[in-house]
């Protein structure tokens, strides 16, 4: 489907457009009744007011305090791991090719635990979540790189470093005294719980920052997936693309990983579910992020509300819902 | 410099991978609108050649220039825009119909707010109808075969509408009714103007389709010319380490290479 206005000209696929709308309406009716319901339930009609200041004083600290911060969190950190993931699967062509497969959610894993039992603050652990991310990721691409970065390498290379923080984070952890691996157990499954607005606005930041140049970049990384020789030959550069791509996915999911912990399968299940409602070929990174957005929101309903008023992490959750929907996908791919 | 009739051409090239050198102080100027054909044995340069042309490779001394200026010096995208390069292997994405992938040849034409223009839709359309894929237009790529993906390859790198066309083995790994059928859509894209240059493994397909070509051996060129005046048993002999005789190909009339045999039939 084509739009052209003038010597505008854009290129449209309509299932994607309509996959598109359907997930938004599906993070809207989430977000709805995430903020609506559970112990204290806040009629429909009331949330709006509850947001802007015209509702009951209890409506208005358990839906703008507590559950609004909590739901935005989870959009953003789902979009971003979303389109982190996205990145990472173009890039190396290859589905394990995701952040928490490659060891960058790990590393920011170990980044948080370091934080954790060195006795630092909620910021801090989300500053060491971070840094851990972007630090792994370098060394990642550092020792990948041969002539540029293939994506195999990128995989291969990934996974060792992976392996190696996961014994790095399971040592810090028996070193670590009884409450800060507690706490530190809890952070790795990965929450939403007790999230406020300070954990959405550097998500926020950083979508609004990186997302634009995730527009620009997201042409030429389709070309890319062609192969190098073939992209050069369209006259991509196709290097600065790459390390474009690699700081701009990086940086996403470090600071989700910051905000909400490391939660497994998001990045890897969200551009593949998508991929697969979308039929686009290679990795779509809007309908990633809307769908991450979704299935972050919709899998930390479910852990709040199934064994209520027993809580779960939202990790445990993604990882069943996102391992599931995708071991089903990937039977039907057989036929 | 580059010589005036010719758009394409090196200078002085060395070319390496890291630090192993290929080829030293290369000159080649390929001929305006020619079929040029680069020939030579396994490790000889011709591909590295070939890519360091097309901007592949960067030379570590020399220069490639295209229409007078030095290929590096030009933006990218307008390189893209003159000269096409039919890699030898390129990864089809999953689940990409033919429609699309050619469509994708129109990149350098295009921007972010001008995604597709109604040339675009035109010389898509055109290039599906040269390359002969047109009714394979909504089929999944994956799943065609291996001669007609090629041919959706080569639909790929003509949407581009470059003047000049790279081709790199573009008939490894078909087979010999496919190899022909490959090289007679580059002949017929020939025909109608374009500058080809392609490298090929086999010595009798280069003679009957080449108007200009070079053979190369140890990273050199050895002769280049029309192949019916070039192409005699000694440099055969010289570049290939291979005894033969040279009669003429009965349907084309250019060279043919007949090598010694062993063993005869007995009558």
């Amino acid at each position: 489907m084509n739009v052209r206005v003038g010597t505008w000209s854009l290129r449209l696929a309509p299932r994607a457009l309509l996959v598109g709308l359907l997930l938004l309406m599906a993070g809207f009716l989430v977000t709805v009744a995430a903020l609506s319901t559970g112990e204290f339930t806040v009629p429909v009609p009331d949330i709006v007011g509850a947001i802007f200041g015209q509702g009951t004083p209890v409506a208005e600290l358990i839906v703008g305090k507590l559950r609004a911060p909590r739901v935005v969190t989870g959009l953003l950190v789902g979009a971003a791991f979303g389109v982190g993931g996205a990145i990472f699967q173009s890039l190396t062509r290859n589905p394990l090719g995701s952040p928490d497969f490659i060891g960058f959610t790990a590393g920011a894993s170990t980044g948080g635990i370091v934080a954790v039992v060195t006795g630092g603050s909620a910021m801090m652990i989300a500053g060491g979540a971070l840094a851990g991310c972007v630090v792994t990721a370098v060394l990642v691409y550092v020792l990948a790189y041969r002539r540029g970065v293939q994506g195999y390498r990128l995989v291969l290379v990934g996974i060792g470093a992976n392996a190696l923080l996961l014994a790095v984070n399971s040592y810090l952890l028996t070193r670590a005294n009884i409450n800060d691996a507690a706490t530190a157990g809890a952070w790795l499954t990965g929450s939403l719980g007790g999230r406020g607005w300070e954990h959405a606005q550097p998500v926020a930041l950083a979508l609004l920052v990186l997302l634009p140049l995730c527009v620009w970049i997201a042409r030429p990384m389709r070309m890319i997936e062609m192969g190098d020789d073939a992209a050069k030959a369209m006259g991509i550069r196709v290097e600065l693309v790459r390390a474009t791509a690699i700081t701009a996915g990086v940086l996403l999911t470090g600071v989700a990983t910051a905000a909400a912990g490391p939660v497994v399968f998001v990045a890897m299940a969200a551009p593949q579910l998508a991929r697969r409602l979308t039929r686009s070929p290679g990795v779509a990174l809007a309908s990633s992020a809307l769908m991450g957005a979704v299935l972050l929101t919709a899998a930390d309903l479910a852990a709040q509300r199934l064994l209520a008023p027993t809580q779960l992490p939202v990790g445990v959750l993604t990882a069943a819902i996102g391992g599931t929907y995708l071991v089903l996908l990937l039977r039907k791919d057989r036929h | 410099m580059a010589a005036p009739s010719s758009r394409l051409s090196g200078t002085g090239l060395t070319l390496a991978y890291d630090q192993r050198v290929v080829a030293t102080d290369l000159d080649v100027v390929i001929p305006d609108e020619s079929f040029t054909v680069i020939i030579g044995p396994n490790a000889c340069g011709k591909s590295t050649l070939l890519r360091a042309l097309a901007r592949m490779l960067k030379p570590k001394t020399g220069a490639v220039h295209l229409d007078g200026s030095v290929i590096t010096s030009l933006p990218s995208k307008e390189v893209a825009r003159r000269l096409g390069l039919l890699p030898q292997s390129s990864i089809v994405p999953d689940g990409i119909t033919v429609a699309d992938l050619v469509a994708r040849g129109r990149y350098p034409h295009q921007k972010l707010m001008r995604q597709w223009s109604k040339a675009d839709e035109a010389a898509v359309s055109e290039a599906m109808k040269a390359t002969d894929v047109a009714e394979l237009a909504d089929r999944i790529v994956d799943e065609l075969s291996g001669g007609q993906r090629q041919r959706v390859w080569l639909a790929m790198a003509l949407a581009q509408e470059t003047p000049i066309l790279l081709l790199d083995e573009p008939t490894t790994f078909l087979d010999i009714s496919h190899q022909i059928e490959v090289l007679d859509l580059c002949a017929e894209l020939h025909e109608e103007g374009r500058t080809m240059v392609a490298v090929l493994h086999d010595l009798n397909q280069a003679c009957r389709y080449a108007t200009h070509l070079i053979v190369m051996r140890d990273g050199a060129i050895v002769s280049e010319g029309d192949p019916t005046k070039i192409v005699t048993p000694e440099l055969v002999r010289e570049v290939f380490d291979l005894r033969c005789e040279i009669i003429q190909d009965p349907q084309s009339g250019t060279p043919l290479i007949v090598p010694e045999a062993r063993r005869r039939v007995s009558a």
